[in-house]
Order: C-alpha cells, then sequence, then structure tokens
C-alpha cells in the first residue's frame, strides 16, 4: 500500500461530505463504503421503515426489523467508524423542495427506488442546485450481465446505467447486483470529491 | 445541419420539439431525462422547446430499482 498516497485520500476524504436520498438498497449500501473509506460527513434522508424482505439487500440486520431506516443507518455506520458525522432526515423528499437537505454536502447521490421519482430528484437538483455533482443510479435490478454497466456523464451529473435492464416491477432486486450499484456510486463520488485519474 | 442523438447522428429538423424528436427515434419508453448541450430540460417542456440545428441531445432511461 502506498502510505502516502491513502494519508492524502483520508485527509481529504475526511474533510468531505456526501448526501444521499434514500436509505434502501442502493442507499444503505452507498453509505456503508463510503463509511469505511472514511467519508468525514453523510446526510442521510429517507422516510421509511425497516422490513424483513429488505435484508437480502439492503445494510441491515435482523433485529433492526421495524426500525426507522435513517435511525438504524446510523448505528450500523457508526459500528464501522465512529468518526464519520452522520445527520439525518427522517422525511419523504417532496416535489418542489426535493434539494434542500443537499445543499451544505460536496456530492449528492441519488439512491431512490422509483423512476418518476428518480427524475424528478435529478431535474430539481440540476435546475436548483446547478453546480453540485449529482451520482444516480439506473438499471438496478436482476442479476448477470453486470459488464453492461457504464458511466453517463452529463457536467454535473453521473449516471450508472445498464439500458437494458428492467424495471424493478418487472424483475427482481437482489443483493450483488443493487451492491455493484451502490458501489459504483460511492466509488464515483470518491472520484468527484478526489480528482479523476486515480490521483496520478 | 445534422443533430446528434445519444452519439447517432441524424438529419435536423426545423421547429421539432423533444417530444417529437422523442417519437421520431422510436424512444417510446416514458421516464427519461434529457439534455441538449448538456443543459437538463424539464419534462414539462418536451412539448415545447425546439431542438436547435447542431445540437447534441442525451436522452437516458431511468429505470425503477434501488
Amino acid at each position: 500500500m502506498n502510505e502516502q498516497k491513502y494519508n492524502k485520500i483520508k485527509e481529504k476524504l475526511r474533510n468531505s461530505s456526501v448526501g444521499i436520498a434514500g436509505a434502501g438498497g442502493l442507499g444503505s449500501n452507498a453509505a456503508a463504503a463510503l463509511a469505511r473509506a472514511g467519508i468525514g460527513r453523510l446526510k442521510l434522508v429517507d422516510f421509511d421503515k425497516i422490513e424483513e424482505n429488505n435484508l437480502d439487500r439492503q445494510y441491515y440486520f435482523l433485529d433492526q426489523v421495524g426500525k426507522i431506516k435513517v435511525e438504524a443507518l446510523k448505528d450500523n455506520i457508526n459500528r464501522i467508524n465512529s468518526a464519520v458525522k452522520v445527520e439525518v432526515l427522517n422525511q419523504k423528499l417532496e416535489k418542489g423542495s426535493m434539494e434542500k437537505p443537499f445543499h451544505d454536502v460536496d456530492v449528492v447521490i441519488e439512491a431512490l427506488d422509483n423512476a418518476t421519482t428518480k427524475i424528478e430528484f435529478i431535474e430539481e437538483i440540476l435546475l436548483k442546485l446547478p453546480d453540485k455533482p449529482v451520482v444516480a443510479a439506473s438499471g438496478v435490478t436482476g442479476y448477470g450481465n453486470s459488464d453492461r454497466i457504464v458511466t453517463k456523464r452529463f457536467g454535473s451529473l453521473y449516471i450508472c446505467y445498464d439500458e437494458q435492464a428492467k424495471s424493478s416491477e418487472d424483475d427482481v432486486l437482489l443483493a450483488p447486483r443493487v451492491c455493484i450499484m451502490a458501489n459504483w456510486e460511492a466509488d464515483l463520488a470518491l472520484e468527484i470529491i478526489l480528482g479523476g485519474n486515480n490521483g496520478n | 445541419m445534422g443533430i446528434e442523438v445519444n452519439g447517432r447522428k441524424i438529419n435536423w429538423v426545423e421547429n421539432e420539439t423533444i417530444k417529437q424528436l422523442l417519437r421520431r427515434m422510436r424512444y417510446t419508453f416514458p421516464l427519461v431525462v434529457v439534455k441538449i448541450d448538456q443543459k437538463v430540460i424539464p419534462r414539462k417542456d418536451f412539448p415545447d422547446v425546439v431542438v436547435p440545428d447542431n445540437s447534441r441531445v442525451d436522452v437516458i432511461h431511468m429505470i425503477s430499482g434501488g
């Protein structure tokens, strides 16, 4: 391991923040990855409670069923890395004010489930916070063929994208693919914060 | 005269709106993010915004799941 590079990265991440919209399959796993990497501050927004059928892909445990997702995720993150400052908002993002929680973060991760909500959220961030980098995901269902996933970049918008994936209403959501997309989003957030070209 | 849609070069049609362009491209999926020359166009404006000549249009299909 290149200690000098590692320490430089750790220092930069410690002073950086990521806001995550949604604490389901994408959001909970992206948050865990960023906590392990050493992000300084996370802002988590979700309105939901944990159900047993979430455990096939979301970063929660059996003894947390029934708990508020953002509260449970904060506990799990602090069990990984107690240095991460975790701010939670147990609320639904409402059209017209979706960008509000994300003014004070360096990067926004879209980790919502419904395609309509995803678009409303992306549109609102891009129109109201035009300089804010947004990382989104489209095509998280199914299994296999994960080499179809690409990153599409449009100015400040980055999308982890598998254009051939089906909607979750017509397919299944399983841990491997969901976690690949969540970690892809987290990795893009690191790239945005740390600069491209792997710091070389 | 021409535009580029998702990397494909096609003819430019005068006064063509985004809604008409999506139909011409046979992009039938309902939920898309459209950018013209890096600018995001809100969906409510698809029937009104005219695609300029020499523009680059990106259409992203948002798929449920997360």
